[in-house]
């Protein structure tokens, strides 16, 4: 027999079935209370950009100031000016990097295009000061962070680029290997078809 | 009749007893001390309410609440009114400034009266009258008129979007409040509400003889709650103010101490209907069970008891129950409610005019009281929820 109410009678049982057992099982609760408890990030969160280094934070920027990420930025939030060196030549390594994470839309774009993997997605998000302006934009130094660090917030990417960049510089490698090879080999030749040379006028003059 | 039982009783008369007060102010300062005890045991139930509400509703979805103001977050009312009290109190420049302002506290002296004829505890009626029921229901029917006043006044379409719904909607449900409350009164021969509280102070054996145990009491019991409930604009029958629809509906433009009223007055009212609906059916302020060592517990502790149980009810039927569509609403109303308490006043006149029978009688009595009310229920009750179903849609240029 349908009884009129007893859906909503369902309901109610339902309901108080979410209110004791809250208090009971702590595996309900959707929400942990904030400051004290905090969820472990997930593996492909990100928030703003940073800049990666390799042991030394000054020298060993990955970061050559090519300028790809500023000029792709959609927001434009990335200033870059190159380091002169006391000759006043152009070196590989940003003099300012700037990035307004006010401006900042977390696109990931300055990922992608870098030739260099020297800037990467960082997780940091409890970004909060009480400085408007300066406070909001991360500097060169703020922004350099360890490959380790990198590491630790993603992992499987981090190794990913590992393996890519050692790929590449073995690549590097070998190829220079190669060309000094053939450099060699050719140098020889050079001077073996020159001591032929010297031989064969040498009996001609003998002759 | 323990110390702790006439406990307001004695400072009440301790402080009419205070030599300095003249003998010609003695009645208005014994009308003061009722109002002020009123004005301050309810407003803090009301704020303890928010915080409780807001935590019972979070933890119906399976979330904390608000947790940081005080332990366990129950300060927080001290927080919302600092921030209500300092807040700025803006009003629409096209308002009608004077509707404006009168309105909140037309919605709060009504609900407020009515306060005045509840028996809270033995000998703790702020007014014995005569007529109380009828005083509480004429009062009452103020506060429509106060909600439409801030509907208007605001000149803003939500506002009177929502004061058109709170309007119809609580004309609706003052029928059934009406006809439910009138079948306790043609059981009792009063509509003095301390001879209503008298009438079920027996014991039958341990079972108290609250008209909610009986058939046409437990009838009336349920339509008053669902009445009282859309009368008092709470979850599901929160039309009016439908955050998601109609923003707050009639309060939209009330900000401030002035919103906080229309806030404060809405609980009251829902506080003063609980303890109406406790007084008609649940015995007011007696005890539950016949024991000595219950004596103890004064009866102003069951009546708050009882009221905070229903409370409890009141939130959780909020965390529960999706809001109703206007149509359901008055369908609810006019088809279900409307009818089945004029059936019940039916019952409750064969109830009456039956009470003379002998044993086997009662037991006959009995069964066809409660089969004749299930049975009315079922047969209003299935029309819902049995009606138009929508076929499967099917997609022509899909598929």
């Amino acid at each position: 027999m349908n009884i009129p109410g007893k859906g909503i009678a369902k309901g109610y049982i339902e309901t108080a079935k979410n209110l004791f057992g809250s208090y009971v099982d702590k595996e309900r609760l959707t929400t942990v209370s904030y400051p004290e408890e905090k969820i472990p990030a997930k593996e492909n969160a990100r928030n703003f950009p940073f800049l990666v280094f390799d042991k030394e934070p000054l020298d060993g920027l990955r970061c050559v100031a090519c300028s790809i990420c500023e000029k792709e930025c959609p927001p434009q939030c990335i200033y870059i000016v190159k380091d002169k060196d006391e000759n006043g030549k152009a070196m590989k390594r940003p003099k300012i990097f700037d990035i307004d994470v006010s401006v900042c839309m977390s696109c990931q774009i300055c990922v992608e295009v870098c030739p260099f993997d020297a800037i990467k997605m960082d997780t940091a998000f409890e970004l909060s000061g009480d400085d408007r302006f300066e406070g909001l934009l991360l500097k060169r130094d703020e922004l350099a962070k360890s490959n380790e660090y990198y590491h630790s917030i993603h992992p499987t990417e981090a190794a990913n680029v590992d393996a890519q960049l050692e790929a590449e510089r073995k690549k590097k490698e070998a190829a220079k290997r190669a060309k000094e090879e053939a450099a060699r080999k050719k140098a020889e030749e050079k001077a073996k078809a020159a001591a032929e040379q010297t031989k064969e006028s040498s009996e001609r003059s003998e002759e | 009749m323990n110390g702790l039982d006439s406990l307001f009783i004695n400072l009440k008369a301790w402080i009419l007893d205070l030599p300095w007060i003249p003998e010609k102010a003695l009645p208005l300062v014994s009308m003061a001390v009722s109002i002020s005890a009123i004005l301050m045991v309810f407003p803090f139930l009301f704020a303890m309410t928010t915080v409780v509400e807001r935590k019972l509703l979070g933890r119906i979805q399976n979330r904390y609440g608000p947790n940081r103001v005080g332990p366990y977050g129950f300060l927080q009312w001290a927080a919302d009114g600092i921030k209500t009290l300092t807040k700025e109190n803006v009003v629409p420049r096209s308002a009608d400034k004077i509707v404006h302002f009168l309105a909140p506290l037309a919605l709060l002296c009504p609900v407020l009266l009515a306060f005045s004829i509840i028996p809270f505890g033995r000998n703790m009626t702020p007014i014995e009258l005569d007529a109380g029921l009828l005083f509480f229901f004429a009062v009452g029917a103020g506060t429509e008129l106060a909600v439409f006043m801030a509907g208007w006044s605001s000149r803003n379409k939500y506002s009177l979007l929502g004061s058109m719904r709170a309007v119809a909607q609580m004309i609706s449900y003052e029928m059934p409040l009406l006809l439910s409350a009138i079948s306790v009164v043609m059981m009792v021969g009063s509509m003095n509400l301390n001879d209503i509280v008298a009438a079920q102070s027996e014991f039958s054996g341990w079972i108290p003889n609250w008209h909610v145990l009986t058939p046409w009491g437990l009838l009336g019991c349920f339509i008053f709650l669902i009445a009282a409930m859309a009368e008092s604009n709470r979850s599901p029958f929160d039309l009016p103010e439908a955050e998601s629809e109609i923003i707050a509906g009639y309060f939209v433009e009330y900000s401030g101490m002035k919103f906080a009223l229309f806030f404060l007055g809405e609980y009251m009212g829902l506080f003063v209907m609980g303890g109406l609906w406790i007084t008609l059916f649940f015995g007011g302020w007696q005890a539950p069970l016949p024991f000595e060592w219950l004596q103890w517990f004064p009866s102003w502790g069951w009546f708050i008891l009882k009221l905070t149980a229903l409370i409890f009810f009141f939130i959780w039927t909020r965390g529960t129950l999706p809001r109703v569509r206007t149509d359901q609403l008055m369908a609810l109303a006019w088809k279900f409610l409307l009818p089945l308490s004029l059936f019940n006043l039916v019952v409750a006149g064969l109830w009456r005019f039956s009470s003379e029978v002998a044993v086997i009688g009662q037991v006959v009595r009995w069964t066809l009281g409660f089969g004749l009310v299930f049975v009315l229920y079922v047969a209003f009750g299935s029309q819902f929820g049995t009606g138009r179903r929508f076929a499967r849609r099917t997609y022509k240029y899909v598929d």
